[in-house]
């Protein structure tokens, strides 16, 4: 998918260049769109580097542990089908907390883990079960607390204040978590009703 | 309104203070974690480098062209009814798609319109609520052989649908 969106957008430049007799602001632009990555990535490598060493710290004090025992209650009642103590219930609380932290290389494994623990009880090996859905659904909704890589990108960019979006960001999240772990349900239950 | 602007703007400071507080707390080694985890923010870095030059060169290349004008005039029926302004289409059609791919488009709005502009700040906002669906699809089933996804794809690009709206709504009513 990306790989036709990618050429899509060159090839329809290209187009519209040859088109409207632009060659030369294209040829241009591709060039400053190449130095401008260099620049972000400058701009961004010592704000990624600050942030990632702060959630570092988080990481090791126990911080995704803590979070993880919170919503041990949420998640147990989110996933009916998974067994109270399975150790499915385990992987996917460290995952869902990693990701709320804003933690995506330490949320993949766990997330990885917690596939596998689902897919031991579910019957149909090659058909998702009810909880791997609804495990998939709360990811890719993904809460966010404080989105770290973002204001890093905002500082990059001179925002006056880069943290501005937080809140905002935090309640746009929560409703689109909401409304996808709904929707799963309100699926799973007419789906069930059909007998299916 | 003033209380939760207050709370975005003490977040960083807030987090510098306490995380290092909180690990010392708890016995952690704070500034040898803190280097680690420094070291990792370089990595990554680092790796999105060939994703930033990929989708910026051909963003500016569909900017420079007049390409981006046709499109959002063409698709202004759509997005105008939404509410949204069709600069950050763009936006909404690669964030499913690829996290650092999406990352770069941020970028480029944040560049193109100034990161404390209207479309700036929701970009940086639509950038957050939402997650890259088909990504964590493809690796999560496909890390255990599933085949038949069922409805998740569309519960995913739904609520991607509804992130995007919601990110819309909060920063009309934040910003303004």
């Amino acid at each position: 998918m990306m790989n036709l969106v990618w050429l899509g957008l060159i090839l329809a430049g290209v187009a519209v260049a040859a088109a409207t007799g632009r060659a030369a602001e294209v040829t241009d632009a591709a060039f400053a769109g190449g130095k401008l990555a260099i620049e972000t990535a400058i701009g961004l490598a010592g704000l990624m580097a600050l942030w990632m060493g702060i959630m570092k710290i988080a990481e090791r004090s126990g911080l995704m542990e803590g979070l993880a025992m919170l919503l041990r209650p949420v998640v147990r009642w989110l996933f009916p089908t998974v067994p109270r103590d399975h150790p499915a219930v385990g992987a996917m609380l460290m995952n869902i907390s990693a990701n709320m932290l804003g933690l995506g290389s330490a949320a993949t494994p766990f997330g990885l883990k917690a596939m596998q623990e689902l897919q031991e009880l579910n019957p149909d090996k090659e058909t998702a079960s009810e909880a791997m859905c609804t495990f998939l659904a709360l990811n890719t909704a993904s809460i966010t607390l404080v989105p770290g890589t973002i204001i890093a990108l905002r500082a990059t960019y001179g925002s006056v204040n880069p943290a501005e979006i937080v809140v905002a960001t935090l309640i746009a999240s929560v409703v689109a978590g909401i409304f996808s772990i709904g929707l799963d349900w309100a699926v799973r239950t007419a789906l069930r009703a059909r007998g299916r | 309104m003033s209380v939760l602007n207050s709370l975005s703007l003490w977040a960083v400071p807030g987090m510098l203070a306490l995380i290092p507080l909180w690990g010392a707390i708890r016995r952690v080694p704070v500034y040898d974690a803190f280097i680690e985890g420094a070291e990792e923010g370089l990595e990554i870095a680092v790796k999105i480098i060939p994703f930033l030059v990929g989708m910026l060169m051909a963003l500016s290349i569909f900017r420079a062209s007049g390409a981006m004008e046709l499109l959002a005039e063409a698709m202004s029926g759509i997005t105008g009814a939404l509410g949204f302004p069709s600069e950050v289409l763009p936006l909404m059609i690669v964030r499913p798609l690829s996290g650092a791919g999406a990352l770069a488009v941020t970028a480029d709005l944040l560049k193109t319109h100034g990161p404390d502009s209207f479309i700036g700040r929701l970009a940086s906002i639509m950038q957050g609520s939402t997650d890259t669906t088909f990504y964590v699809l493809t690796v999560y089933f496909g890390s255990v052989g599933i085949r038949r996804v069922r409805y998740s794809a569309a519960v995913g690009l739904t609520a991607d649908l509804v992130g995007f709206l919601a990110a819309l709504y909060v920063c009309q009513w934040f910003f303004r």
